[in-house]
């Protein structure tokens, strides 16, 4: 995280806390308004699917590449699905390059939790064989510019790239896996999509920026499915929630999800 | 998830012979540990949990202290022998998350502006591992913080709230979580009334969500009660005496 400048923060802090109060923020938005959504796919030709996402000045870009693999074996009646996030030492000036740390590791298993937990991929129908041949569906995102809210960005990123997706066809040969060279879609059914939120001195505001985190108190993030079920969560940061609080963030991920649902679809031909 | 077994039975009886709105036995105990500055042992269900707190003490390294209060610090490691196959000792990623929402959990608590340019480590060590281990040892660390004298707003207590069989239970156990169709570890500070930890795995509807919230904080208010009178007991009756979930009025 950024080193803080104490009497900037505390300067910016106040600023912010006047608008919340009358409603409103830095830079205009509703409390419970998400910045502009931009999503490109399919940029990555040597990738099985791709999308790079903006969501106001953050930046990431997701690629999806799909192979043969061993299942783990608890699991043998399933194929792989790992989600990966880095935060390039390019996106913003305080990234040191190195093993992931402890926000990175984060960021990537809320999103895996996600995209996991709502079973937007049927792995049960990814196995070639069981117990010994499986698919292997690997997201991979990289953050390429930081500006608050790297966890929504990377959810919406992996999952245009999953319904943009293609992926080899496998077949058994005796005892060896043969690629037919045919491509088929990913098996793809719901499309779980997460709202965060921060708290920032009791008031809640969605889809912060870098300046709004800086300040924040705690952080919640919801993932929700097609009928607006919730699928996932993760509070996050040093500070706490009412129930109340949690309860409208559930409202507000429940609708607001919606709306980047349709986005989403859209961006991606499914609509 | 898949749910193979029946989970709850037709007497309304879960695998280890619970209602859905109990808690597995509990047994807390405080100042365990001679080295520690504060520690405290917790038995949640077959979890068997060390918590220990050193400091305030020197912020190592050096550059990162703050002038303004304490860094805190938390490692949640599991041991080799905790879990049925053993596990590699190194910390997995998902020990460094649970170690980073263990930390976020307890911040809110501590007066860390009471301690400037100090670190506080907690420790926080499964010894045996059941469903539940993160929300258990928050409230064994919190104890231990307690234990070390530092100066705290509040207790952090944690039970988590799950789904089997389509119904919102109370605390899940090893095989409900394995098996089980959703998890929401949670943790509050009882008399702030200020949620510190929820994570969400499994799928609710916002009617189960609502309720499993309302669960969680009901249960964590129970497992408080054993965690107020572990410390009375080592601060006001001198010996080391055991509780049990028997001594809190359902």
């Amino acid at each position: 995280m950024p080193q803080k400048s104490y009497v900037v923060e505390a300067l910016r802090k106040a600023q912010l806390l006047e608008l919340l109060s009358k409603g409103t923020r830095l830079d205009g938005r509703a409390l419970d308004q998400v910045r502009n959504l931009e999503i490109q796919t399919g940029l990555i030709e040597k990738a099985n699917g791709s999308a790079m996402v903006s969501l106001g000045k953050t930046q990431v870009i997701a690629g999806v590449m799909i192979d043969k693999g061993t299942p783990f074996p608890d699991t043998p009646d399933k194929g792989l699905l790992i989600v990966g996030a880095e935060v390039l030492p390019m996106a913003a000036s305080y990234v040191e390059a190195g093993p992931p740390d402890e926000k990175a590791i984060e960021l990537a298993r809320v999103v895996d939790r996600g995209v996991r937990e709502s079973e937007m991929i049927d792995v049960s129908s990814l196995v070639i064989k069981e117990g010994k041949f499986v698919y292997a569906v690997f997201v991979d995102v990289n953050v390429l510019n930081v500006d608050g809210n790297l966890f929504d960005a990377t959810n919406y990123a992996v999952v245009s790239a999953l319904l943009t997706a293609n992926m080899p066809e496998f077949v058994l040969e005796g005892d060896a896996v043969k690629n037919t060279g045919r491509k088929m879609p990913v098996p793809v059914s719901k499309i779980p999509v997460s709202l965060t939120m921060a708290s920032i001195n009791g008031m809640l505001v969605a889809d912060p920026t870098a300046e709004e985190e800086g300040v924040m108190d705690a952080r919640i993030t919801l993932t929700t499915v097609d009928d607006g079920n919730i699928c996932a969560g993760q509070k996050g940061e040093p500070g706490s929630l009412t129930q109340e609080q949690i309860l409208t963030a559930a409202d507000w991920a429940i609708s607001r999800g919606k709306e980047i649902r349709a986005k989403i679809k859209e961006a991606t031909h499914r609509a | 998830m898949e749910e193979k077994k029946k989970l709850i039975d037709e007497n309304g009886l879960r695998t280890d012979g619970r209602r859905w709105d109990e808690l597995r036995p509990i047994k807390i105990e405080v100042g365990m540990l001679q080295n520690a500055d504060g520690s405290a042992y917790i038995e949640f269900g077959k979890n068997k949990i060390m918590a220990a707190v050193y400091g305030p003490k020197e912020m190592h390294p050096k550059h990162m202290l703050l002038a303004d209060r304490a860094v805190l610090k938390c490692r949640y490691h599991m041991a080799p022998f905790s879990v049925d196959q053993r596990k590699n000792p190194a910390p997995s990623r998902r020990e460094i998350e649970i170690s980073m929402v263990i930390r976020e959990a307890l911040q809110p608590a501590v007066i860390l502006e009471d301690y400037p340019r100090t670190a506080i480590q907690i420790y926080v060590e499964v010894l045996q591992s059941d469903g539940g281990s993160r929300v258990a040892g928050i409230t064994a660390a919190s104890l231990a913080l307690a234990d070390a004298g530092i100066n705290m707003r509040d207790l952090v207590v944690g039970c988590a709230v799950g789904k089997v069989d389509g119904k919102v239970v109370l605390d899940l156990n090893d095989t409900e979580d394995k098996e089980g169709s959703g998890d929401m570890p949670y943790a509050f500070m009882p008399n702030l009334n200020q949620i510190t930890l929820l994570q969400l795995d499994g799928m609710f509807t916002p009617d189960e969500f609502k309720q499993a919230l309302e669960m969680a904080n009901q249960g964590a208010r129970k497992v408080y009660e054993l965690q107020r009178e572990a410390l009375l007991r080592k601060y006001f009756a001198g010996a080391s005496v055991e509780t049990t979930t028997e001594e809190v009025g359902e």
